[in-house]
């Protein structure tokens, strides 16, 4: 059974190194300043959670840090995409992702298209969810969801050291807006990682990290290790499942999805965000508009109800998706 | 520093285009917001750019590509929606952005184009060029958070850009003083370090040379500026307003129309001066006549475009799926 978190697809000439997902963040992020100089990072608290090593590389003309300002430093990210530069925007807390909405969405994903193409916005916003740790709910979203419903962004939800990598180096080098959704849960996890400094992952590829025959698990973001570990048990069950990582959001790799669905004929959609237009929902529309044909069974979403994210571990424990639940969403569609 | 012959014909030539353009637009079916009025604030700061440089604007976006600079076939043909438009039909009388001409947006979200401004200008300083960027804005937008905030990132990091505030009194409906704890937008420069000025915005001249100290100062890296031109909009917020209850009166308007017109000013100023004479003013209004009918007449002829094309340019380079 390949499971590519232990075996990342790896270029020959390059040797591999046993990466963390925070130090894939970081490294992808210096190998492309290093790589261009119109590279340029801007956010607050830069040097706090892995970026003392950009902080320490890079004098203070290309690592900026910000004023508490995310809709006003966003916009001006925006600006310098326009004139020349490639910058990634720090927006540290996901939550905080709302107060820079309004420039994300009425003029980075807009402007390409409003000003019929005379310019392009190419830069990166990365944020961090930090959930599951106790934070309350003002600290605790995971809203890739709202910015799906925006059209012009790529959105990205790596859930392993190597697809951080490859593909922030790849929201780097792409033209378009690109936001990135890193996930606290996942900072310790380690893989090896190529160390090919153009070690890249498409933006817009969905990817198999285990085959299976008997039901499709589309895992987003850092529900991957419990998905995997709900797989380990429903193995021993003797049911094979496919476990398939979108890995980007938008464009969605739509045909992946469903040729894994013609394939098991089954599904379950494992998101850590609200269920309400959950980005579960998205994937779920797509295929009972796409593969109805194939389904034996309905589709499964096994997400966050829709509460808010509760202070007290007893209560927040109980808001995410479980190894438990998938299995239990699994079995219901035998 | 002070203008050559040929800038001051270029400076009354683009306020001219201005008006004729706006005028044109009032006989055409099309919505429009109008910047009759407001020439001499625009095309005053325009002047004291140079062609490299960096402009943000706002709803209001019909002057500030003209005043920069632009050509006017391709921003009367936006504003019919026409495939051969400036923005190809996508954009319309609120986002007339010429980017060749350094126009780096127009944003119909009041205040939204100030933190691109500021980030032109970050970029200009991030990649060591003289090059500065100016931001117009109006006085509603000097209430809503970019603007405190993208004064102080600008104040912080010393950035290259003119903060240039056309105050004409209202924001739609709303009066500056119902909606502005002091009248002067310029006072505010203070509270984030940096200089503020006021000037009369009908005072093309004038405006030109706040603005040329505002542009030198920032080429040097002495970071930003906070100008407030004072004008007035002559013309409706935009057509079809369905205005209920006065918010100003018709003598106000009369006043600044008869009183405080920004070209007359200006004529005035360039005649006194005996730099040049009616004829050559004439001229070159009516050079402008003829390139504002041909703008029109080419906007008219344009194509509509291709519904099929609706998709184009939504992302720069979207995925294939089939690699």
């Amino acid at each position: 059974m390949l499971d590519t978190i232990e075996k990342p697809p790896i270029a020959d000439k390059y040797t591999t190194a046993r990466l963390s997902y925070m130090d894939a963040i970081v490294l992808a992020q210096k190998e492309e300043m290093l790589r261009d100089e119109s590279v340029v990072l801007i956010g607050e608290d830069i040097s706090i959670y892995g970026g003392t090593e950009l902080v320490k590389s890079f004098d203070e003309n290309r690592v900026r840090n910000m004023p508490i300002s995310e809709n006003s430093f966003t916009g001006m990210g925006i600006g310098a995409a326009m004139t020349g530069l490639r910058p990634i925007v720090d927006l540290t807390i996901a939550s905080f992702t709302y107060l820079a909405s309004d420039q994300i969405i009425n003029q980075a994903s807009k402007l390409r298209y409003m000003t019929g193409g005379q310019i392009q916005v190419p830069i990166v916003f990365r944020t961090g969810m930090y959930y599951k740790i106790g934070n309350a709910a003002q600290h605790s979203d995971r809203p890739y969801p709202f910015f799906m419903s925006a059209p012009g962004l790529k959105i990205i939800v790596p859930s392993t050291p190597a697809d951080m990598k490859g593909l922030l180096k790849s929201a780097v080098r792409d033209d378009d807006p690109v936001m990135i959704f890193e996930d606290c849960n996942l900072w310790a996890k380690k893989q090896q990682v190529s160390t090919d400094p153009d070690y890249l992952i498409p933006v817009g590829r969905a990817d198999i990290k285990r085959a299976g025959s008997d039901v499709t698990i589309i895992s987003i973001g850092a529900c991957l290790p419990m998905v995997l570990a709900a797989s380990d048990t429903l193995q021993k069950q003797g049911i094979s499942a496919e476990v398939v990582d979108p890995r980007t959001l938008v464009p969605l790799d739509r045909e992946t999805l469903i040729q894994s669905v013609a394939k098991t004929g089954r599904l379950v959609i494992v998101d850590n965000a609200h269920r309400t237009n959950s980005a579960a929902s998205e994937i779920a529309a797509v295929i009972a508009e796409e593969a109805f044909e194939s389904l034996r069974k309905p589709i499964q979403r096994v997400t966050t109800p829709d509460v808010h994210i509760p202070f007290s571990s007893v209560l927040e424990k109980t808001v995410y998706p479980t190894v438990a639940d998938v299995i239990e969403a699994v079995n219901k569609i035998q | 520093m002070s203008l050559e012959k040929t800038e001051h014909f270029e400076m009354y030539r683009r306020m001219q285009r201005i008006r004729c353009f706006e005028e044109a637009v009032k006989t055409l079916e099309v919505e429009g917001h109008l910047s009759i009025g407001q020439e001499g604030a625009i095309v005053g700061a325009c002047m004291a750019l140079r062609d490299d440089d960096f402009i943000t604007g706002t709803h209001r976006s019909h002057g500030h590509p003209i005043g920069k600079g632009a050509k006017l076939k391709p921003l009367m043909a936006e504003l019919l929606g026409k495939a051969t438009g400036i923005c190809g039909g996508r954009g319309g009388s609120m986002h007339l952005a010429d980017f060749s001409v350094g126009v780096v947006g127009e944003s119909a979200i009041v205040g939204g184009g100030i933190p691109l401004a500021t980030g032109a200008g970050f970029s200009a300083q991030v990649r060591g060029t003289d090059q500065v960027s100016l931001c117009f804005f109006g006085d509603g937008a000097s209430n809503q958070g970019t603007f405190g905030e993208s004064m102080n990132l600008a104040a912080v990091w010393k950035l290259p850009v003119i903060f240039f505030c056309e105050n004409n009194g209202y924001a739609i409906s709303t009066s500056v003083e119902k909606s502005h704890g002091q009248p002067d937008i310029a006072k505010r420069a203070d509270g984030y370090g940096m200089p503020g000025v006021i000037v009369d915005g009908q005072d093309a001249l004038a405006v030109y040379r706040v603005t040329n100290d505002a542009v030198i100062r920032a080429r040097k890296g002495d970071g930003p500026t906070l100008i407030e031109a004072k004008t007035y909009r002559f013309e409706e917020h935009c057509d079809n307003l369905n205005i209920l209850i006065p918010y100003r009166s018709q003598e106000e308007i009369n006043h600044h129309v008869t009183t405080r017109d920004p070209i007359d000013i200006y004529q005035a100023s360039l005649l006194a001066m005996q730099k040049v004479t009616q004829r050559d003013l004439d001229t070159i209004t009516s050079e402008v006549k003829l390139e504002v009918d041909a703008a029109v007449k080419f906007a008219q002829e344009s194509a509509f475009p291709d519904p099929a094309d609706i998709y184009q340019n939504m992302y720069s380079s979207p995925i294939d799926y089939s690699a």
